[in-house]
């Protein structure tokens, strides 16, 4: 129950803080990156919640992302859409798309899953560098409108856009949240533990696949629009293959298949960067060795290397007798909260 | 027949794994599949349990054909399944491993878990219900919240029992669960192999060590190069040339 | 006709290149079962240091071909070594990030190094011939002959000798071919090696007519990719085959299809191809 208070404690802090920062922060350069990095953030959970939690690595996402983003524009700008209905068309096209891809793409193996899914955005950026005249191709597509106001609420401000992210930042952490402590989030955890297993046990793998898949589609169309209302301007490269190697990077150094590990890794590293700015030129000399090595030596990131920690703690206290014997009559009561580890780093 | 396999063939390209296999498990009996190694056991469960589709022949449960229902479906119908490497969560408790056994019996999906409906907390509820009573049948509640990493070979093989339990199965599929398992330990997982065909359930088992599957087993069948060779009791099956042929020329009688 | 006939030599240029990329991807694949999806980065790599050795060490073309073909194969010993080998037993997902590491990390390199402009490859083979009426340079010619002569040679190799022999046990068996006592260390260790020469030639004989850039090897990755699945993962006459058949696909539907958007065609052939069969055009079931 400790651990579960401090927990608590934690996530008050981080959402004070999360809250408060435009006010403490007058530079509106940081408050520029920290939407930013919000932004990605909700990609990098849309990455996490499939390849984290169902095992399979989707290399497309860059394609929904950038589909999401130009599907925004196009519908307010060529087509003079309303912007939240626009929105809601961009998210939802995206997601369809992903069904179509989905139901395809799952009804392959593992490495035949990768190519696959690579080939698709590669497809999808291809048609975005090549159809000029919908999506303005290599020169690019501008003009793209802020949030339109709901209400009395205004988007027209940093500040202000930097709240409606992280609006939607936290719906997407609270559906996670909600997802990974249920059974649903169990049967995706069980097919990533042993496909076979999950078969034998009479988990129907391609439905919840499907599923997981359609659902981080999703979060990435989401991103994927608000990306293209907050900067303003879009080119093909948001589609490339590389955008997916920035969010696996974050996810990997945050901690695959954890709960916090998008947000942890997306922080440090957005930081980091600005930090050492003057290492730019290297990013990428530095990105790749870093991914490589983090998998062989150190695949659970940072959240997952916390919770194992955490874990081996409590083994520990669980050998001493006493303790056993008081746990086991609270074990099946305090099972409720989900406390127990369900997430693999 | 509770399950009824008939001129069952599977072919991997050029090797011929289950060659024309005919057989019936009897409900509520104990029934083995013993052979040496590379006989075709493992596949032949694979092919029963879904894992594999059948170049030829078919599969009857309950009177039904099977044997072109997928893998989770039967499942479904009462048929579980467990595995030579047990195949668990290494890095998560037993309560988190087992409590997935149950799923299949409940409906609640994507929407259901983000919203925290009634239907996804009766389930749940019913999910965890389950798990400490399969936890309990095979006598592991006391460990309920180690991690699986944590345990002996003979504890995880009892995870294992616990998780194909909590499907609620007439038919248990058991893929060498002794192996690895000491000698006082195998006696364990016997009894508690005859506790469950005494509550309902009927067993199927592959094994390699003969002392448990002569005292256990109500019916042999025997398997060589994946083609049946002989069938009977225990007695019946120790006596038969062919079987002892086979065995001097392939692996040992544990 | 003429037109076609003139296609159908281009598409037997362009399929000698991904035929040879496709081989270098397939061996890799069908011995350890990964697939490489660093394999791009080798083909660039092969592509600059070629470039490199003709223009900085003023080597002759064949000669910086086989310098090349030495020094990647070296580097993708280096991968196996370093990367694949530590994650043998690790899920397959990691496998692939590792080498997106790798692949990015080469692409760095050869963008810090040697800049990101398209640069030319001199060479010495860009007279034009004519044979039957239709005009071909002798790069292509060159292209063709050496990719063939390749290929007899592999194939020679892998049938006929033991450590040929060996690399097919291990595709078939990797334990079992331990047991019977092959060291499957250092056949991995040769298949990188000339999973890597493979893409440097490739790449040394392409990049006269495509240039050298550090982005290219990410089409022609990809399309060996799709070869790979259309021919059978591990399988080298698909490697092959299929190779010819998306380099005549291509060729042909650059001319008549339409120029923009060829590069498509390979993958709409995947994407049909998986849709229907999603284990492949050759799928083994099982092992």
């Amino acid at each position: 129950m400790a651990v579960f208070e401090k927990r608590r404690l934690w996530l008050a802090v981080l959402a004070a803080l999360a809250l408060a920062f435009p006010l403490l922060v007058t530079n509106g350069y940081y408050v520029h990156m920290m939407t930013i990095s919000f932004i990605w953030m909700i990609a990098v959970y849309g990455l996490n919640l499939f390849a984290g939690y169902t095992g399979y690595l989707s290399l497309a996402h860059a394609g929904f992302f950038a589909i999401g983003a130009y599907t925004l524009g196009i519908l307010t700008v060529k087509a003079g859409w309303p912007f939240w209905l626009a929105f809601a068309a961009a998210c939802l096209l995206t997601t369809l798309i992903g069904v179509f891809v989905g139901l395809v793409a799952l009804r392959t193996k593992e490495h035949f899953f990768a190519i696959y899914t690579l080939c698709v955005g590669y497809i999808i950026y291809l048609i975005i560098d090549k159809w000029d005249s919908l999506t303005g191709g290599v020169r690019g597509f501008i003009g793209i409108p802020a949030p339109a106001d709901i209400g009395p609420l205004s988007f027209q401000t940093p500040v202000a856009q930097y709240y409606l992210v992280l609006c939607f930042l936290v719906a997407v952490i609270f559906t996670m949240y909600r997802l990974v402590y249920s059974l649903t989030g169990r049967t995706y955890i069980a097919i990533r533990n042993s496909e076979e297993l999950a078969l034998t046990l009479g988990i129907s793998t391609m439905k919840n696949k499907l599923a997981s898949f359609v659902l981080s589609v999703f979060f990435t169309s989401l991103a994927g629009a608000l990306y293209a209302s907050f900067i303003r301007f879009l080119g093909p490269d948001i589609a490339y293959v590389s955008v997916m190697f920035d969010f696996l990077t974050y996810l990997l150094v945050g901690g695959i298949g954890t709960l916090a590990g998008p947000v942890v890794g997306t922080l440090l590293i957005t930081f980091l960067s600005q930090q050492l700015q003057f290492l730019q030129d290297y990013r990428m000399l530095i990105f790749g060795p870093v991914l490589t090595l983090l998998i062989i030596f150190y695949p659970h990131g940072i959240a997952g290397g916390v919770i194992r920690l955490k874990a081996k703690r409590e083994e520990a206290r669980r050998l001493d007798p006493e303790a056993n014997r008081v746990a086991a009559e609270l074990a099946v009561s305090s099972q409720g909260r989900g406390e127990r580890h369900a997430e693999e780093g | 027949m509770l399950l009824h396999v008939e001129r069952l063939t599977k072919r991997f390209g050029g090797l011929l794994a289950v060659n024309d296999v005919t057989f019936s498990v009897e409900q509520g009996k104990i029934n083995a599949i013993i052979g040496p190694n590379g006989a075709g056991k493992s596949t032949f469960f694979n092919l029963i349990s879904g894992l594999h589709r059948p170049t030829s022949g078919t599969i009857a449960f309950k009177g039904r054909d099977i044997t072109r229902l997928p893998a989770n479906e039967r499942a479904k119908l009462g048929i579980a399944r467990t595995f030579q490497t047990t195949h668990l969560f290494e890095q998560a408790t037993v309560m988190d491993n087992v409590i997935i056994g149950h799923r299949l019996r409940t409906s609640s999906n994507l929407f259901d878990a983000i919203l925290r409906t009634k239907r996804h907390r009766r389930e749940e509820q019913a999910c965890k219900e389950k798990a400490m009573e399969v936890l309990d049948f095979v006598g592991l509640t006391h460990v309920a919240d180690r991690m699986v990493a944590n345990l002996s070979q003979e504890q995880k093989k009892r995870v294992a029992f616990a998780l194909a339990l909590a499907t609620d199965p007439e038919l248990v599929l058991l893929d060498e669960p002794a192996a690895g398992v000491n000698p006082d330990e195998t006696e364990g997982l016997e009894e508690l192999i005859v506790k469950m065909v005494k509550g309902g359930l009927t067993v199927c088992l592959i094994e390699h060590k003969m002392s448990m599957i002569m005292k256990i087993a109500d019916r042999i069948m025997v398997l060589n190069y994946g083609e049946k060779i002989a069938e009977g009791t225990p007695e019946e099956v120790q006596n038969n040339e062919a079987v002892i042929q086979a065995y001097l020329g392939g692996s040992t009688v544990a | 006709m003429e037109l076609f006939i003139q296609q159908l030599l281009n598409g037997l240029t362009v399929g000698s290149v991904y035929s040879l990329v496709a081989l270098g991807l397939t061996l890799v694949y069908g011995i350890l079962h990964i697939p490489n999806f660093a394999h791009g980065a080798l083909y660039m790599m092969g592509g600059y240091v070629t470039l490199m050795a003709m223009t900085k060490l003023g080597m002759p073309y064949g000669i910086a071909i086989v310098a090349s073909m030495a020094a990647v194969g070296l580097l993708g010993v280096l991968m196996e070594r370093l990367v694949f080998y530590p994650l043998r037993n690790a899920p397959p997902l990691h496998d692939k990030i590792a080498a997106i590491g790798i692949l990015l990390f080469l692409e760095a390199f050869a963008q810090f190094v040697w800049g990101a402009d398209y640069q030319t490859m001199p060479t010495p083979y860009g007279d034009v011939v004519t044979v039957f009426g239709f005009t071909l340079t002798i790069q292509r010619i060159l292209i063709i002959a050496s990719a063939v002569i390749i290929m007899i040679l592999l194939y020679l190799f892998l049938k006929k000798t033991f450590i040929g022999a060996s690399i097919i046990a291990m595709a078939q068996n990797r334990e079992g071919a331990n047991l019977v006592g092959i060291n499957t260390n250092k056949v991995a260790m040769l298949t990188f090696f000339l999973s890597g020469s493979l893409a440097a030639l490739a790449a040394s004989l392409a990049s006269p007519i495509n240039l050298v850039f550090p982005g290219m090897g990410h089409l022609v990755i990809l399309k060996a990719f799709v070869i790979i699945i259309l021919g059978g993962m591990g399988s080298i006459p698909g490697a092959i085959v299929g190779g010819y058949i998306l380099g005549f696909s291509e060729s042909l539907g650059a001319t008549y299809v339409s120029n923009d958007y060829k590069d498509i065609i390979a993958f709409a052939i995947l994407v049909i191809i998986l849709t229907v069969k999603p284990n492949g055009l050759f799928a083994k079931e099982g092992h």
